[in-house]
């Protein structure tokens, strides 16, 4: 049998390490949409006075690669502190699962957001983040970097598509460098309303792509 | 892991039949002649004889004449034709409008966006829950610019057969041509060209045990079809290119060997497969109309999972399904059948469509039953979704 995944994905699939729930976690987080088609949720544990992950657990909604990252990163966190969580790659996920197809890219990149997520719900909860910034364009740029380009199996900005942003009292327009009846604009336009949304100031999000 | 690896996506492509593979070998050894170098040697005549003879079978089974058959390269390139030969023959004499369903396969929606850059209009007709087109709605989309009606027999993800009957009529009553996709109906479901009036019909092999690479497109007396595939004379100069003999016998095989036995117990494992997963898995929606249904179509989706998770895992049990999950596609979009039918992006990321051939059996419908029920309980324990019902015990 030859699956477009690795040995370790997998393994990792079928038998994903740290799954369900923690009870009363001290952080916690839940990435994505059933739109995207995957769903991420992270709860940890967090030791009060050395700021380490103590426990660490995750759920999936999602497709073999989103489950199997879930399940890395989970081991990856394990015993790390905050600040050494917080810097895990997507590179080192993948790298850890004996690499990912690119088209795969943006399902299994949810798990990253997810734990640095839970992350910073903790840090918020216990007053270790300061006063909201407003958004900038380089906040934008910044979360489109988490959008993949499923041509590359990279980010937008990487992969030039991002032509032009835009911030105009609460609205953020971003030009992509794709036709709009391109294969991916409809699923890359989906993606980048889902990272820009959120954002606390911004009311509307128009993704233009070209004719 | 089984040792016997099930294959359950008839709809996409099936095992091709012995005894079709027997009758188009001397077509690869010794009748291998172009048909119409006819009046040069004896082994043109022999191919120009087999072609006719094919051409008359395949007319036959349709209820029609052997010079409405044209055979093509399969569906895709049977839908091109239509769509595009009656935009040729009528976008500059009679109109520019063409309407088609928002459910319609991928030949038929991208033929009809193609026109669309070029100037066409095109209406994409709503369909109810089931998936079936109002008559009344196509009735009112008809303008004196409507050149051509696409919809099809049944569609490929869900299984709705459309009523061709009534919507032949409306499209007569209204002077429209009509063309329907037949991909999936062809030897599944009767289809009679006296009796129902439509002006081009595609149908395949790939779907019925035939060989890949073989179609036709059924083209009514009379009907204006512009050629637009230039080359040699063939096919009463509708498609140039030289025939596919072995191709067309195979498909001749294919359609003859067809029973109404094997439909009907086709029809009894449909039947069985839905009854059994809606009543054993528990929070699962039947997607496509219960009984104008195609005989070897199940499509049904479970919620709280993803498509694609689960078809890796009844892989790695041997079983071979299809999912309508954006994970699956190419263009990461959930199928545009469920979301035409009123779906959100949960019920199509989860759904799972079954089809049936010649080469399943009761047995293979128990099991792949049996590891379903398995596989979503597992991956229901793990989702974030549905948790109050399936989560483990924290």
């Amino acid at each position: 049998m030859k699956f477009p995944y690795s040995e370790t994905v997998l393994e990792h699939f079928r038998h994903p390490h740290n799954v369900g729930e923690i009870e009363n976690p001290d952080g916690k987080s839940m990435e994505g949409s059933p739109a995207c088609g995957d769903m991420v949720a992270v709860y940890i544990k967090v030791a009060p006075d050395k700021k380490t992950i103590e426990d660490i657990k995750f759920e999936s909604y999602g497709c073999a690669s989103n489950i199997a990252t879930g399940s890395i990163i989970t081991e990856l966190a394990k015993g790390k502190t905050l600040d050494e969580a917080k810097k895990i790659t997507w590179k080192e996920a993948s790298d850890a699962l004996g690499g990912l197809p690119k088209i795969k890219a943006h399902c299994s990149v949810l798990a990253i957001e997810g734990l640095r997520s839970a992350i910073q719900n903790y840090e918020e909860k216990h007053g270790l983040i300061k006063k909201r910034e407003p958004t900038t364009v380089e906040t934008v740029r910044k979360r489109l970097r988490k959008v993949m380009n499923p041509l590359a199996g990279l980010d937008l900005v990487r992969t030039n598509l991002v032509k032009d942003i835009e911030l105009k009292d609460g609205t953020v327009r971003v030009a992509i460098d794709l036709p709009k009846n391109h294969q991916f604009a409809a699923a890359i336009k989906e993606e980048i309303d889902e990272k820009i949304e959120p954002l606390w100031d911004v009311k509307e999000v128009i993704v233009d792509f070209t004719e | 892991m089984q040792e016997k690896r099930v294959y359950l996506d008839n709809a996409a492509s099936t095992r091709l039949d012995e005894r079709v593979l027997e009758a188009m070998t001397p077509y690869f050894f010794d009748t291998y002649a172009v048909a119409t170098s006819e009046f040069a040697y004896t082994q043109g005549i022999e191919a120009r004889e087999t072609l006719d003879e094919t051409r008359g079978k395949l007319a036959k089974a349709l209820g029609a004449e052997p010079e409405e058959f044209v055979f093509t390269s399969g569906s895709t390139e049977s839908s091109n034709m239509a769509l595009k030969g009656v935009a040729l023959a009528l976008g500059k004499k009679k109109g520019k409008h063409i309407i088609v369903s928002k459910i319609e396969d991928f030949p038929v929606l991208q033929s009809a966006e193609a026109l669309e850059r070029e100037g066409f209009q095109v209406t994409y007709l709503d369909v109810d829950g089931d998936g079936l087109v109002n008559l009344d709605q196509l009735k009112e989309s008809i303008t004196d610019e409507t050149i051509l009606v696409s919809i099809q027999h049944a569609n490929q993800e869900i299984g709705t057969i459309q009523d061709i009957a009534g919507i032949g009529a409306v499209c007569r009553e209204k002077g429209v041509l009509f063309h329907t996709d037949a991909t999936h109906t062809f030897g599944r479901v009767p289809l009679n060209m006296k009796k129902i009036p439509v002006d081009l019909v595609t149908v395949s092999a790939h779907t019925i045990h035939g060989p890949k690479g073989i179609g036709g497109l059924y083209v009514r007396k009379g009907t204006p079809l512009t050629k637009w595939m230039d080359g040699g004379f063939q096919e009463f100069d509708l498609r140039a290119g030289l025939e596919n003999i072995p191709g067309a016998v195979g498909f001749a095989k294919a359609v003859e060997l067809i029973t109404p036995e094997e439909n009907k117990l086709l029809r009894a494992m449909r039947n069985h497969a839905i009854s059994r997963i809606l009543k054993e898995i528990p929070d699962t929606t039947l997607n496509g109309h219960r009984r104008k249904r195609l005989p070897h179509n199940v499509n049904i989706s479970f919620h709280f999972v993803e498509g694609e998770s689960i078809t890796l895992h009844l892989d790695i049990h041997g079983f071979a399904v299809s999912t309508g999950s954006a994970c699956f596609s190419r263009s990461l979009q959930g199928s545009h059948v469920i979301y035409g039918i009123g779906g959100d992006h949960e019920r199509a990321h989860g759904s799972i469509r079954i089809t049936l051939g010649r080469y399943n059996t009761m047995e293979e419908v128990d099991a792949v039953v049996d590891t379903l029920a398995e596989v979503i309980s597992e991956l229901r324990k793990i989702s974030p979704l549905g948790k109050e019902k399936y989560g483990e015990e924290v």
